[in-house]
């Protein structure tokens, strides 16, 4: 969900020996070969879009994670430590297990039973088209963008970390992803984020063991910190009683609501990008359980991300600054600091393995963005609005040759945003303008069998169009913040959290008042969509170990104790 | 779907990749423990390279084996 950015012109951090560029030129080899091992199995529709939809639920849990799992996610989050301290983990726990165990027990069952392809799909079968159309064209549009701008940072980072050629990069990793995309589909984007899984974790492990180590187990990392800085870096909830008590200036409401219920919900149960994952699960029973797995891997993230932050503000000789100053004075950003902690520890060989770790990150991220893209295009726009009757190896053409039409426009992006910086700001923002409604519309529709098209679409409009409202009222007047995130002393962060629950609250708002207003569809046409009208198996008769729910509830409990040993 | 559809597991492609990195990883260790280079980094002396490789090894030996082509 997050997105780096690093300045070029500095020299850079480290150089690679012979064995790493083997470890990074063999994983490019096999990714581009599992690609052309699998695109005899992609004839189909099914098996390019969905995989077959025959995953296993490890392998669809493993890839929904990795799609999210993005190399910038890790450097930027790691950053977000080292500045803001433990509260960043808000984001990998608050922030997505209660919404991955919700979209795993609730909301997974009426997507699958529904036999959509996409989630703009299920606006279309419980809405109708225009719903569908506008949730579609938004997905799409801002599918590419993000992964244009993503592209653009990581080969920022590469530039400063390696001192390798931002073209060279952008072009070498974005066309093996569609070489791979392109081939197999799906089910070579699953196979390579399977991979890629492994590796991110295997690469980025070293780090937190070693610093561990190094600084004496937790607690002499916790009376380094104490020691070289001011103010609370290693609890989660005891300063945001205020937003004046901690460095992100926010309170817990901003946290529990904005980022744990709206953005959360939002991101994890309606983006179709690391949902089309679940879909692609072999039954319903692997797609409840993928995310729950999900969950569980998603929960220990933060040893590999937040810890190496926290490890470097009580290890690294040098104190990190803002990417401005850094710059200016020579020295090293925030956004250093998993790289400066990977080259403390890894010498050749494992250095290799660490880079490789960052750039499967940023693959697996990309490979999502664009078969998430390929399918939205294919399905929900080119055979909803142009092409309505053309054979499944028209559309199976269509996919393969709009994922690389895709990372193409990915790359012309990235372009865009090495002249136009400020670009990244906006894409960013236009992306955070549909999540939030789109949850809102997505729920209803599930768990209210009276909710209406009209409802629908003009609730998801009215979101969306108050969400881009209050974000020009901030950019205008910036005092306007005070209202938007009810505090003066509010930031950035807050701002997003705030401007996401009052565009959901307000979706919701409409979509009830405009239902209460309009017919409801006759419950013939609601079978397999809604709560209530959808009957969902029973795994009453498996055994306790191999319930979805029973899963679930180990991941809820552990998630909570972590909340209280951390507090 | 198409048909015939048993396709390699997944897993045989992490055994082999983790595998190879084990070798050429734990390789990079033994070597630079006999020809130390002349920037060390921190925690040298705990030869990471070395465990790490190995842990890479095995754990992609168990995976290559266990998931393997069987007929």
């Amino acid at each position: 969900m997050g997105v780096l950015i690093l300045q070029a012109g500095r020299s850079q951090l480290m150089s690679l020996s012979a064995i790493d560029v083997a470890i990074i030129a063999i994983y490019f080899a096999f990714v581009l070969g599992i690609g052309f091992y699998l695109k005899r199995f992609t004839r189909s529709g099914e098996d390019f879009f969905l995989a077959g939809r025959e995953m296993t639920a490890w392998v669809a849990g493993l890839s929904f994670l990795a799609a999210n799992l993005g190399s910038l996610e890790l450097m930027g989050w790691a950053a977000a430590a080292y500045q803001y301290g433990i509260l960043a983990t808000h984001w990998y726990w608050i922030g997505a297990i209660p919404a991955m165990l919700f979209l795993g027990i609730v909301m997974m069952p009426f997507y699958y039973i529904s036999k959509t392809h996409s989630v703009p799909g299920y606006l279309k079968l419980r809405y109708g088209e225009s719903t569908r159309a506008l949730s579609a064209v938004t997905f799409a549009l801002m599918t590419v963008l993000m992964s244009g701008i993503n592209m653009y940072s990581m080969a920022l980072v590469l530039k400063v970390v390696l001192g390798w050629d931002i073209h060279f990069s952008i072009w070498v990793a974005s066309l093996t992803v569609a070489v791979y995309v392109a081939l197999g589909g799906l089910l070579s984007a699953i196979f390579n984020e399977v991979l890629q899984f492994v590796l991110i974790w295997l690469g980025a492990m070293l780090v937190p063991i070693l610093g561990l180590i190094e600084a004496g187990g937790w607690s002499g990392m916790v009376q380094k910190i104490g020691e070289r800085w001011s103010g609370d870096y290693t609890h989660l909830w005891r300063t945001l009683g205020s937003f004046s008590d901690n460095p992100m200036g926010i309170h817990w409401t901003g946290i529990v609501l904005g980022l744990g219920w709206v953005i959360s919900f939002g991101y994890w149960t309606t983006d179709f990008l690391v949902v089309q994952r679940v879909l692609a699960a072999k039954d319903l029973h692997a797609a409840k359980l993928a995310p729950i797995i999900g969950a569980a891997f998603k929960m220990m993230v933060p040893f590999i991300v937040i810890l190496p932050g926290l490890l470097g503000l009580a290890l690294l000789p040098m104190n990190l600054t803002g990417e401005a100053e850094a710059v200016a004075t020579g020295g090293h950003s925030y956004n250093e600091v998993l790289p400066l902690m990977l080259a403390r520890y890894c010498g050749p060989g494992l250095l290799g393995l660490g880079i490789t770790a960052l750039i499967a990150g940023f693959m697996s991220g990309m490979a999502g963005n664009v078969s998430a893209f390929a399918t939205v295009w294919t399905y929900d726009i080119y055979r909803a609005l142009i092409k309505k009757n053309a054979t499944d190896a028209h559309y199976v053409s269509m996919g393969r040759w709009c994922t690389i039409l895709g990372v193409l426009v990915s790359i012309g992006t990235a372009y865009l945003v090495m002249q136009f910086l400020s670009i990244m700001d906006y894409v960013q923002a236009l992306f955070s303008f549909f999540i939030a409604p789109l949850f809102g519309t997505v729920l209803l529709g599930m768990l209210w069998k009276r909710t209406t098209p009209a409802g629908g679409f003009w609730g998801l409009l009215a979101g969306t169009v108050s969400s881009i409202a209050m974000w020009l009222w901030v950019k205008l007047d910036p005092s306007a913040l005070a209202y938007i995130a009810l505090s003066p002393d509010a930031k950035d962060m807050a701002e997003n959290m705030y401007r996401a629950l009052w565009s959901w609250l307000i979706c919701v708002i409409v979509t009830v008042a405009v239902t209460y207003m309009t017919k409801p569809k006759p419950e013939s046409e609601l079978r397999g969509l809604v709560y209530g009208l959808t009957p969902v198996p029973s795994e009453g008769h498996l055994p306790l170990y191999k319930r979805s729910l029973f899963w679930a509830i180990v991941v809820a409990v552990v998630w909570a104790v972590l909340q209280i040993i951390f507090w | 779907m198409s048909e015939q559809r048993q396709f390699i597991s997944i897993w045989l492609f992490v055994g082999v990749l983790l595998l190879i990195y084990g070798v050429l990883i734990m390789g990079s260790g033994i070597y630079h423990l006999v020809n130390p280079p002349a920037q060390e980094t921190v925690l040298a002396e705990l030869h990471a390279p070395i465990w790490w490789g190995a842990l890479l090894t095995v754990l992609g030996a168990v995976y290559t084996i266990a998931f393997r082509p069987r007929r």
